[in-house]
């Protein structure tokens, strides 16, 4: 393998750990009050974070160029805050894959704090625990293999990103060129070889990534997909 | 006759009433001038150029491996001459139909100045071009860089466009300050349509002879012939220069 590709793959992995982490962070809160609310808003934001599943990332990448381009609403903000513009770095893609990559983080760790019910939070309150105390001693636990579905696939469909960082990444090695976008180059370059290697080993990636998902238990991998 | 029957043959009468149609793969660079010239050619002919627009070695895999298209106007003359010699194109069909001239824009009024000193300058975050390895204009642009002596002081300033389109709609965008794109595609009848300009020196990089050549699949075919024809008339060719490109 040449060191643009090796390049290319520590690119993607530190891209999709640093989404898997961020999503966690993002994703705990926003599925724990779709879980619990019965706000009217509720189907507005489960739609809103539904959304990367049905647009097409030309969508996504389209209005993310445009809105954090020089002349749109969040790249005047960036701007402002001194930080540049977004497209074409790594912050930005990150960003991007964020909001495309939240409805898989979302979904399985909603569902697993639906699953848990009412019951045993309000033992738990019974026993005096207060409400912080409740989600993070009863909550959490209970639904830790939902976090694990939603950090799985969170992680892998980051890996799996190719249009949308096609559209706002410029192709920069090290920063921008991730191993999805390497494989478009050799394939329309014609260096078929250099794609087997690339292409080859995603597809090995992540039938192993499914295949651990499955296997921990077989129940998990059905309420993510 | 069922109901079947009428509804089978109504389908193949659809696909002979359309056999006068004829699949064209287009560089990227050549899109508005095309759009042009197929809705001229429909209109004296009647035939239906169907066109499709992408990089020139994308077309490339696609066609080896058996994409339906007849003809192809490829951004530069190695294409359709690999194509010829593996066969995948019919033979002696090959002619340049523009030869495209490479231009440094930028979206804004007054930023590029008419010697390409903001070059030199630098003081901009973001140069874009299209792909050299996929991209004859890429190619053409590095070419540029590297006789001014620029390459290295603007290199960690590029970014790639997957083809000549997205190179144009990074700059169009704001996101690149300038970038390197087709004349072809910020000009229109003797001037710059919009935003800032440099046309570059022909001497700064090697000719960009964009070649079209008949496929295998369109050989014989009397419409794939008829718009190669078209593309030599003089009515074809004042359209083509109008958007920037020598003949």
């Amino acid at each position: 393998m040449e060191s643009a590709d090796l390049g290319a793959v520590w690119l993607t992995l530190k891209l999709a750990s640093v989404v898997t982490v961020l999503l966690l962070l993002i994703g705990t809160p926003i599925a724990w009050w779709l879980a619990r609310t019965h706000s009217r808003l509720k189907g507005a934001v489960g739609a809103v974070v539904a959304l990367p599943l049905v647009l097409p990332p030309t969508v996504i990448g389209f209005y993310l160029l445009v809105a954090l381009g020089p002349n749109g609403p969040g790249g005047r903000l960036t701007e402002a805050l001194g930080l540049g513009i977004l497209p074409f770095t790594f912050p930005g893609l990150v960003i991007a894959s964020v909001f495309y990559s939240l409805p898989f983080m979302v979904q399985p760790v909603q569902n697993a704090f639906e699953a848990i019910g009412e019951r045993p939070l309000e033992v738990a309150a019974t026993l005096r625990a207060g409400p912080w105390d409740r989600f993070w001693s009863v909550a959490v636990p209970l639904a830790r293999p939902g976090f694990l579905s939603g950090a799985i696939l969170g992680f892998a469909h980051t890996v799996g990103e190719f249009g949308v960082v096609l559209m706002i990444g410029g192709n920069i090695p090290d920063k921008t060129r991730v191993v999805s976008v390497q494989i478009y180059d050799h394939v329309e370059a014609l260096e078929y070889a250099q794609a087997h290697w690339l292409a080859g080993g995603m597809l090995v990636f992540s039938f192993l990534v499914l295949l651990t998902l499955y296997s921990l238990n077989p129940r998990l991998g059905r309420t993510g997909l | 006759m069922s109901r079947f029957t009428v509804l089978l043959s109504a389908l193949l009468f659809a696909v002979g009433a359309h056999a006068d149609e004829v699949q064209v793969a287009v560089a990227a660079n050549f899109t508005a001038p095309m759009q042009q010239i197929a809705a001229a050619f429909e209109k004296d002919t009647g035939h239906k150029a169907v066109l499709a627009f992408g990089a020139t070695g994308k077309f490339y895999a696609q066609i080896s491996n058996g994409a339906p298209f007849e003809i192809l106007l490829a951004a530069d003359d190695e294409t359709p001459a690999k194509l010829e010699r593996e066969l995948l194109a019919a033979p002696r069909t090959r002619f340049t139909y523009a030869i495209g001239k490479l231009v440094l824009w930028s979206a804004k009024e007054g930023y590029v100045d008419g010697q390409g000193e903001v070059l030199k300058k630098g003081d901009f975050k973001h140069l874009a071009l299209a792909n050299p390895k996929t991209a004859p204009y890429g190619t053409a642009a590095v070419e540029a860089l590297k006789k001014l002596g620029l390459m290295e002081s603007v290199q960690p300033k590029i970014v790639q466009g997957e083809n000549i389109a997205q190179t144009h709609q990074f700059v169009a965008t704001g996101n690149a300050e300038l970038g390197f794109v087709a004349l072809s595609q910020v000009f229109k009848d003797g001037k710059v349509t919009s935003g800032s300009a440099w046309i570059v020196p022909a001497k700064l990089y090697d000719t960009i002879r964009q070649d079209g050549v008949i496929l295998a699949k369109g050989r014989n075919k009397p419409a794939a012939t008829a718009l190669m024809d078209y593309l030599k008339s003089d009515k074809a060719r004042a359209i083509i220069k109008s958007y920037g490109y020598e003949l």
